[in-house]
């Protein structure tokens, strides 16, 4: 007894000994987004696939330390992403947080990560007040933003001639500031807002609001929400013979919104978007991997995952540490080039700037593969789509 | 936050309209007519549970999973094995019924007597794994059923468009809630039920088979939630979580009927549907919690509700 005990403790602390040094600390990457709402399919799942693939793409490692992620649901409660972001910087070494999902949610976890000094990379959230009012040191804004909609979308319906709008917001952080963008682009524009209806979050019915729409004689229905709040709206804007008097408007629409709603119902949409699968050999070539895994095209914030792991680590390995202050400042002197940015930079406020497609979505004629739902109607260059900066976000004094 | 430019909810008119308590008089009739068909679907579901607990005195918190099943049913039967609609209206309740006679046997079954929070808390879990299923395999994004050819296209009543399906809705669902009405009070069956209720054992003396009316009964209740389901499968889009987001509405309207009465929970369905649409006029950011704020205020001067008996 007493011998097996001595063995086992040699063991033990030969285990040490030898383990100790090659275990160093996993580099990070925690994912907090919409696993289960309305949301869930626009990252979800399919956002932690692709960070799962931007990590293998990079070797599995970087520094010598193995790369880990940890996902949770933050159930698009501002609350428990938050205190998840802050349990996770606190106890499990997380070194970097990949916003998903929810605006709201996502300020409040931008001021954990100013707090805590963990660099942020908001994915999935549109609001542009997370680079403005709500930025951080350690915020980059990756994917798009309210303002970059507002600009690629509104302006190209107004220029058809779409003068009078009407909204339909998602009642929240995101919706207010995705209509008070497109509001501005209207006005600039020389069209007018006549008015708006705010929409309770996952609202069952949409019927009530689409009826004040049409009831205040607007050209266009500006759909300020997303997700399936989009879908749900849309199609019923179709069922109740709306759409044959007012043009829609999608301020924000992900590929798998059209999927759901099909060609039929979505034909002739404008949408603004920062990756299409479709674009070129590079997003071919990513679309198909994931596709193998997840049986569906990504997602503009999908493929946003899969870029954003890739830059974080590339930004870790080249300032050889993974100390906050000194990867933020790697990351904001390096050019991004992947298959979802191409010379893509992040300006000193956060956004990460890079080129974003106002698209058309395609009649089931046009269609030609499965898949085959968007026609370019403009690439609009990175500067143009995310607009100067406004001087909001003290990191960035206006010029 | 930034003040959204033209916020609020102003509405401009590009012509003069009569209007009551400045809401135009069309917008008025148009939210009536929606809310009444919303109020059908809370008042198809709430009369699946209002039986439930009546006969069984079983909280059925797993009523929106199956309302969501019975949605699924129909649009699998669409895509997997070419089933149409009507068929659909016939089966997926049938089968979801079945399900819930299964579920009754394996897992209610040994509840039976005991207090209610047991059935409500082993119903919520039924929900959980329902849903979760649903989930697991068919992702969180909505699907869309198509509208059934007959029930294509729209009826322009003057103040507003009315798509045929939605009216096809509120007269199906008004059959459905006054057809079950009229067996559980105006039937014999309806009134062995009822018996069997107040007192199983003499029921039971009579040669009666209890065992097989409370499982009847609960199938019965499920397979409303199901049909319910299909009805609403062309109106929104199906997914997972459709019945979650329904069913706590659902369960408020029972109480403000009052807890196990059927024509309370017909009427409180509607009449619910009706004020939420106007909320959606008035103050639309209100709209997801008036139904809550009525049962409050219900609760506190009949705790019984509107047509409870206790």
């Amino acid at each position: 007894m007493k011998v097996r005990a001595f063995t086992s403790a040699l063991a033990v602390s030969c285990g040490l000994l030898l383990g100790g040094p090659a275990l160093a600390a996993d580099v990070v990457i925690g994912d907090l987004d919409d696993f289960s709402g309305l949301y869930a399919d626009v990252g979800g799942n399919g956002g932690v696939e692709a960070i799962k693939m931007a990590i293998s793409d990079f070797g599995g490692t970087v520094l010598g330390r193995k790369v880990s992620v940890l996902t949770a649901d933050h159930q698009n409660k501002p609350d428990i992403g938050a205190s998840k972001f802050r349990e996770w910087a606190d106890q499990n070494g997380l070194n970097v947080l990949l916003g998903g999902s929810n605006t709201g949610v996502n300020i409040a976890m931008a001021k954990v990560a100013g707090a805590k000094k963990v660099p942020i990379f908001h994915i999935g959230p549109g609001g542009a007040s997370l680079t403005n009012e709500d930025c951080t040191a350690y915020s980059v804004h990756y994917v798009y933003d309210t303002t970059a909609l507002a600009n690629g979308t509104a302006t190209a319906i107004v220029a058809e001639g779409g003068k009078t709008w009407f909204y339909l917001t998602a009642d929240y952080a995101f919706g207010t500031q995705l209509q008070a963008a497109a509001s501005k682009v209207v006005e600039e524009h020389g069209g007018k807002n006549v008015g708006a209806v705010r929409v309770p979050l996952s609202a069952a019915d949409f019927s009530s609001f689409l009826l004040q729409a049409q009831g205040s004689g607007a050209q266009v229905l500006g759909l300020a929400n997303a997700g399936e709040d989009f879908t749900n709206s849309l199609k019923a804007a179709n069922e109740f013979g709306i759409t044959k008097k007012m043009k829609p408007a999608a301020l924000l629409a992900f590929i798998t919104n059209i999927h759901s709603l099909g060609l039929q119902t979505a034909q002739g949409l404008y949408l603004t978007t920062g990756f299409y699968w479709d674009l070129n050999d590079q997003t071919r070539a990513f679309a198909k991997r994931y596709f193998a895994k997840m049986q569906k095209m990504p997602t503009m914030d999908q493929a946003g995952f899969y870029s954003a792991t890739l830059t974080y680590l590339k930004a870790v390995k080249a300032a050889g540490t993974t100390d906050s202050d000194k990867v933020m400042a790697e990351l904001k002197k390096t050019k991004i080039n992947d298959m979802f940015a191409k010379d893509g930079y992040i300006r000193a406020d956060g956004v990460m700037i890079h080129d974003m497609y106002v698209m058309r979505v395609k009649s089931p004629q046009e269609s030609k593969y499965a898949w085959d739902y968007y026609k370019l109607v403009k690439q609009m260059p990175g500067e143009e789509a995310f607009g100067p900066i406004t001087g909001l976000c003290p990191l960035a004094p206006k010029k | 936050m930034r003040p959204p430019p033209g916020g609020g909810r102003q509405l401009t008119h590009a012509r003069p309209v009569t209007e009551i308590f400045g809401i135009p008089v069309s917008v008025i009739f148009g939210q009536l007519m929606l809310g009444l068909v919303n109020g059908s679907f809370y008042a198809m579901l709430s009369l699946g549970l209002a039986v439930i607990f009546g006969m069984m005195r079983i909280v059925n918190f797993a009523h929106g999973a199956f309302y969501a099943l019975g949605a699924f049913g129909a649009l699998f039967g669409l895509e997997w094995l070419g089933i149409n609609y009507w068929v659909a209206l016939v089966v997926s309740p049938l089968l979801v019924g079945l399900l819930g006679v299964v579920l009754e046997r394996l897992l209610l079954r040994h509840i039976h007597g005991l207090d209610p929070l047991y059935g409500l808390l082993m119903t919520f879990g039924l929900a959980l794994v329902i849903e979760g299923t649903l989930h697991q395999f068919f992702g969180a994004s909505g699907r869309s059923y198509p509208v059934p050819a007959a029930l294509e296209g729209v009826v322009n009543l003057g103040f507003m468009i009315l798509p045929l399906y939605r009216a096809w809705v509120i007269v199906a669902s008004l059959a459905v809630c006054f057809g079950t009405w009229w067996v559980i009070e105006r039937t014999r069956l309806g009134a062995t039920l009822r018996a069997a209720t107040e007192n199983a054992p003499l029921v039971q003396a009579f040669g009666v088979n209890v065992p097989l009316l409370v499982v009847a009964t609960y199938g019965g209740g499920v397979a409303l939630a199901a049909l319910a389901g299909v009805l609403s499968a062309p109106v929104i889009l199906v997914n997972s979580q459709m019945g979650s987001s329904v069913v706590i509405v659902v369960f408020a309207v029972v109480v403000i009927g009052g807890m196990g009465s059927i024509l309370g929970s017909i009427i409180s369905g509607l009449l619910l549907g009706v004020v939420e649409g106007f909320t959606k006029v008035i103050y639309p950011e209100a709209s997801n919690i008036v139904v809550f704020v009525i049962m409050a205020l219900v609760l506190m001067v009949r705790p019984a509700g509107l047509f409870g008996k206790e």
